[in-house]
């Protein structure tokens, strides 16, 4: 019977939880990473190897790897740079990883920009294409920086990838990074005004439909969208019942193209808080038509609760196991596909990233 | 030939790495440098892009705050250690 590990990220490094097979006991590792700050944990297909993500204030960034469940670590940055001269700006921290279909590793960074790694992240080179855009001029920073946050690798081709930039917006690459094109149409930038730009919008989390390349979920500063072109052109879905627009994470089914999770949030002038001071994930099963408020188990009252987009993950069980940690660093999962929740854990550091390795016992 | 002596943080990041080294170089840039050939990927630790110190390390020779370009004199100490200002 497999079990689950949940891997979370924090400011003060990574936590590791070890399931047993019924998602009801976690047994708590860490920190790891020396303590590092960590946007981001993936699991790499086929060695099962654990790679963080993060940089410290001190050391600067780099990619840790793990090849024996996080017992011990190993870490690198080399080639993760734009490169010395006057004006070159150091690359803070590492916000984002994922892995293609041919094993390459990539890794997106603040200020935005791409690096991938052939050799399991012992060595990284700058994927120029994207930060020569030409846009890339006009690119200014989110609420939480310039980053490079969601990498989205086609499922089966390794030329095809998207990125998502905070306050810049979604590209689709089709030449292995040599060239990106945006792919923002449909989507709304209410900070600006006029009608809506080719570049600028803020992306908060981008995901792909389970089987389905084409189809891909965004949630947005402003609003949830689906596209079912490729990312070419997007629908707004943010009418179709949730409580806010705005939000962070976003997370798919792993088997039904139609069905994802969101957690909306207040705007930010409203505190970010989940709406009413009460929690809830809200769940659509046809792509985003309408959604489902889902809350049992979470505090109804007086909870001021918040989720970053990197901090919602699901598992590939039947049925699906979804789990997210707040602001707060509380963790909570729920083995019913958002039926109904539990808390993990409520001690953690202020929770930035959560992944779900499901693992035969 | 300078004696360079590093901070617990930074040797948890290279197990096995000592706390003291004796080591050759004109400049701290030199011997970080060399630094970095007893201990491979430390120089990235300590030097971000430009190349400058990392904002939140601090070296001092004999004493007194250095930058890259600080000259090293036979028989100096250099200290590696992190800024309070960090974290």
């Amino acid at each position: 019977m497999p079990d689950v590990q949940l891997l979370v990220g924090t400011p003060k490094g990574a936590f590791i939880l070890d399931g047993d097979g019924d998602r009801r006991d976690w047994s708590l590792r860490g920190p790891l990473c020396d303590g590092w700050p960590i946007h981001d944990l993936i699991v790499e297909p086929g060695s099962g190897a654990i790679l963080a993500a993060g940089g410290s204030p001190w050391y600067g960034p780099a990619v840790w790897r793990s090849d024996d469940d996080g017992r011990t670590w190993t870490h690198s940055s080399e080639g993760l740079t734009y490169g010395d001269g006057d004006g070159t700006t150091p690359i803070a921290t590492i916000w984002s990883l994922a892995t293609g279909p041919d094993g390459t590793v990539y890794a997106g960074v603040e200020p935005a920009g791409l690096f991938r790694s052939a050799d399991g992240c012992r060595t990284w080179s700058h994927v120029e294409g994207l930060t020569n855009h030409p846009t890339r001029p006009t690119w200014g920073p989110g609420a939480g920086g310039l980053i490079l946050h969601t990498i989205v690798p086609h499922p089966s081709d390794p030329q095809r990838m998207w990125v998502g930039i905070s306050a810049v917006g979604v590209f689709e690459t089709r030449d292995g990074g040599a060239s990106w094109e945006p792919r923002n149409k449909g989507v709304r930038a209410d900070f600006v005004p006029g009608p809506p730009p080719e570049t600028g919008q803020c992306v908060h989390k981008l995901a792909m439909a389970a089987g389905e390349p084409e189809t891909l979920y965004q949630q947005n500063h402003c609003g949830q969208y689906r596209s079912t072109d490729g990312g070419a052109t997007w629908t707004d879905l943010s009418t179709n019942g949730v409580p806010s627009q705005f939000g962070f994470p976003l997370v798919t089914h792993p088997r039904d193209p139609k069905t994802f999770w969101v957690i909306p949030l207040t705007q930010p002038e409203e505190g970010r808080f989940m709406p009413d001071a009460s929690a809830a994930v809200w769940r659509t099963t046809d792509g985003g038509d309408s959604f489902t408020r889902e809350d049992r188990g979470l505090p109804q009252e007086d909870a001021y609760l918040s989720v970053l987009r990197e901090a919602m993950a699901r598992d590939t069980l039947d049925p699906v196991g979804i789990t997210f940690g707040t602001k707060t660093g509380q963790l909570w999962h729920s083995s019913d596909e958002g039926a109904s929740w539990r808390l993990v854990t409520g001690n953690l550091p202020e929770i930035w990233a959560v992944e779900a390795n499901v693992r035969d016992s | 030939m300078a004696t360079v002596l590093l901070p617990r943080s930074l040797l948890s990041l290279f197990p096995g790495v000592e706390r003291r080294h004796e080591l050759g170089g004109d400049t701290v840039d030199e011997i970080l440098a060399a630094l970095d050939g007893a201990a491979p990927g430390m120089r990235d630790r300590l030097v971000e892009e430009g190349p400058r110190l990392r904002r939140h390390i601090n070296v001092f020779v004999d004493g007194q705050p250095a930058d890259l370009r600080t000259p090293v004199g036979e028989g100096s100490t250099v200290h590696v250690i992190p800024a309070v200002s960090g974290g």
